[in-house]
């Protein structure tokens, strides 16, 4: 069984309809006991990272978070929180990743959010097993987290950043594999296989 | 790097696809679900799904249909086309629609434009703006499909609605409308040129020629069609081809 972790951060719907796509078995839940003994957990979120955190604080999900040892894997805003800090309101986040969450320059060539459908690189296995790099996936974030040793996809927006991220059994992916197409399947399927 | 966007518009009516050929081993082209797939199969980076239903009844189909919209298709889609309060917005998101675009309600009370990005995102939140180039040499927005105009002008506009939160905008000029003569790739310059957030261009596409200009002249991120894709005039991965062929960055 797969536990979305429901946290009241943007509509879980597209998560789910892409598990079902896949055929794979989830629930959506908050519930402590259910997110510990599920095979695989999946953190989405869309919206402020700051609120994700404080949204995490409210439900006392922190500390159950970080003492997974199953596959779970963070999506966008859910990938954030997992990092040591964001800028998007000064807040702390769980410290799994070690990376830092920035606001990208504004810029006339580089726009802000990044929106739409950019290649990653530098892809190692695990997540991206059977994938080349400039596959093209698809973003939506105005914050990104930089460059560091869990990188494991770059992606180029102006500057170049984490476009994934893994620690141990954590994973993020600051794209959304469920809006990816084809390529995000693969990369859902191949999370659900670890 | 960043692909430009290509865009497929289906008009929804009563649940219904109303435009649409019949695409080799695509059986049902009235079938949303269906037309959507088959474009995404094609190499759709996006769908848009316009509402242009007149009836209540009509419109109940639709948030119906928008739920299977998201679970039969693994791109992100924009759902516009009578959406006037943030009750509406709610709707269609939680039937599973990744954006909204909104138009008229918007110039009627731009707050609207505040308060559903303030819930949902910035993301979230596509302004639409049909402008008409008028003789007092203005763009102005207009409203009820291009036949009212009113006082707003395009570039303010646009960036009032970027300010209020606007996570993309999407400009049809009402004087290209339909007529396949291609976009007016200066007006399109200067309002990228206006505003930071993504620009998608729509409204007389003839070619792939005509597309290839305003993304790269008109400095567009997308752009949308109905017709030219619709009629099976070209498919998307021959535009794709001929804009790659051109150095234009598109997801293949």
């Amino acid at each position: 069984m797969i536990a979305i972790i429901d946290y009241k951060m943007g509509n879980l719907r597209s998560v789910e309809n892409a598990l079902h796509r896949l055929g794979a078995e989830y629930t959506v839940t908050a519930d402590h006991d259910t997110i510990r003994r599920a095979d695989h957990v999946l953190l989405p979120g869309v919206g402020n990272c700051a609120e994700a955190m404080a949204n995490l604080r409210a439900a006392a999900l922190p500390d159950i978070i970080r003492q997974l040892r199953q596959p779970v894997l963070g999506i966008c805003v859910g990938m954030q929180v997992l990092c040591r800090h964001t800028e998007e309101g000064n807040a702390d986040c769980l410290g799994i990743f070690d990376a830092h969450v920035r606001r990208f320059p504004d810029s006339a060539e580089h726009k802000v959010p990044h929106v739409g459908w950019n290649t990653i690189a530098n892809l190692e296995k695990g997540l991206f097993k059977g994938m080349k790099g400039g596959t093209f996936v698809y973003f939506v974030h105005s914050y990104y987290a930089g460059l560091c040793p869990d990188t494991v996809a770059t992606t180029r927006h102006g500057l170049m950043f984490s476009s994934a991220l893994k620690y141990e059994n954590f994973y993020g992916t600051q794209f959304h594999p469920e809006k990816s197409g084809d390529a995000g399947e693969t990369i859902l399927s191949n999370f659900l296989s670890l | 790097m960043l692909a430009k966007r290509i865009i497929p518009c289906l008009d929804v009516k009563g649940g219904r696809t109303v435009k649409g050929i019949h695409f080799e081993g695509l059986r049902d082209v009235g079938d949303p679900v269906n037309l959507g797939r088959h474009y995404a199969h094609e190499g759709a980076d996006e769908l848009v799904y316009l509402d242009i239903s007149a009836t209540r009844e009509e419109r109940h189909t639709f948030t119906a249909l928008v739920s299977r919209i998201a679970d039969g298709i693994n791109i992100p889609f924009t759902v516009g086309g009578g959406i006037s309060t943030i009750d509406d917005a709610a709707r269609l998101l939680d039937a599973g629609a990744d954006k909204i675009s909104i138009n008229s309600a918007a110039i009627r009370r731009p707050e609207l434009i505040d308060e559903i990005a303030r819930r949902y995102g910035s993301q979230f939140v596509v302004v639409a703006i049909d402008a008409r180039l008028t003789d007092d040499g203005l763009w102005h927005a207009t409203t009820h499909g291009g036949t009212v105009a009113t006082d707003r002008e395009l570039f303010s506009w646009a960036r009032e609605a970027q300010d209020r939160g606007a996570g993309e905008i999407l400009f049809t000029s009402m004087n290209h409308d339909g007529t396949r003569s291609g976009y007016p790739c200066e007006t399109f310059a200067r309002l990228a040129a206006t505003v930071s957030i993504p620009i998608i261009a729509s409204g007389g596409a003839g070619s792939a020629a005509d597309i290839a200009e305003v993304l790269t002249t008109g400095h567009a991120d997308a752009a949308l069609a109905a017709s030219i894709f619709h009629y099976g005039e070209i498919t998307i991965g021959a535009l794709k081809a001929q804009l790659a062929e051109q150095g234009i960055a598109v997801r293949r």
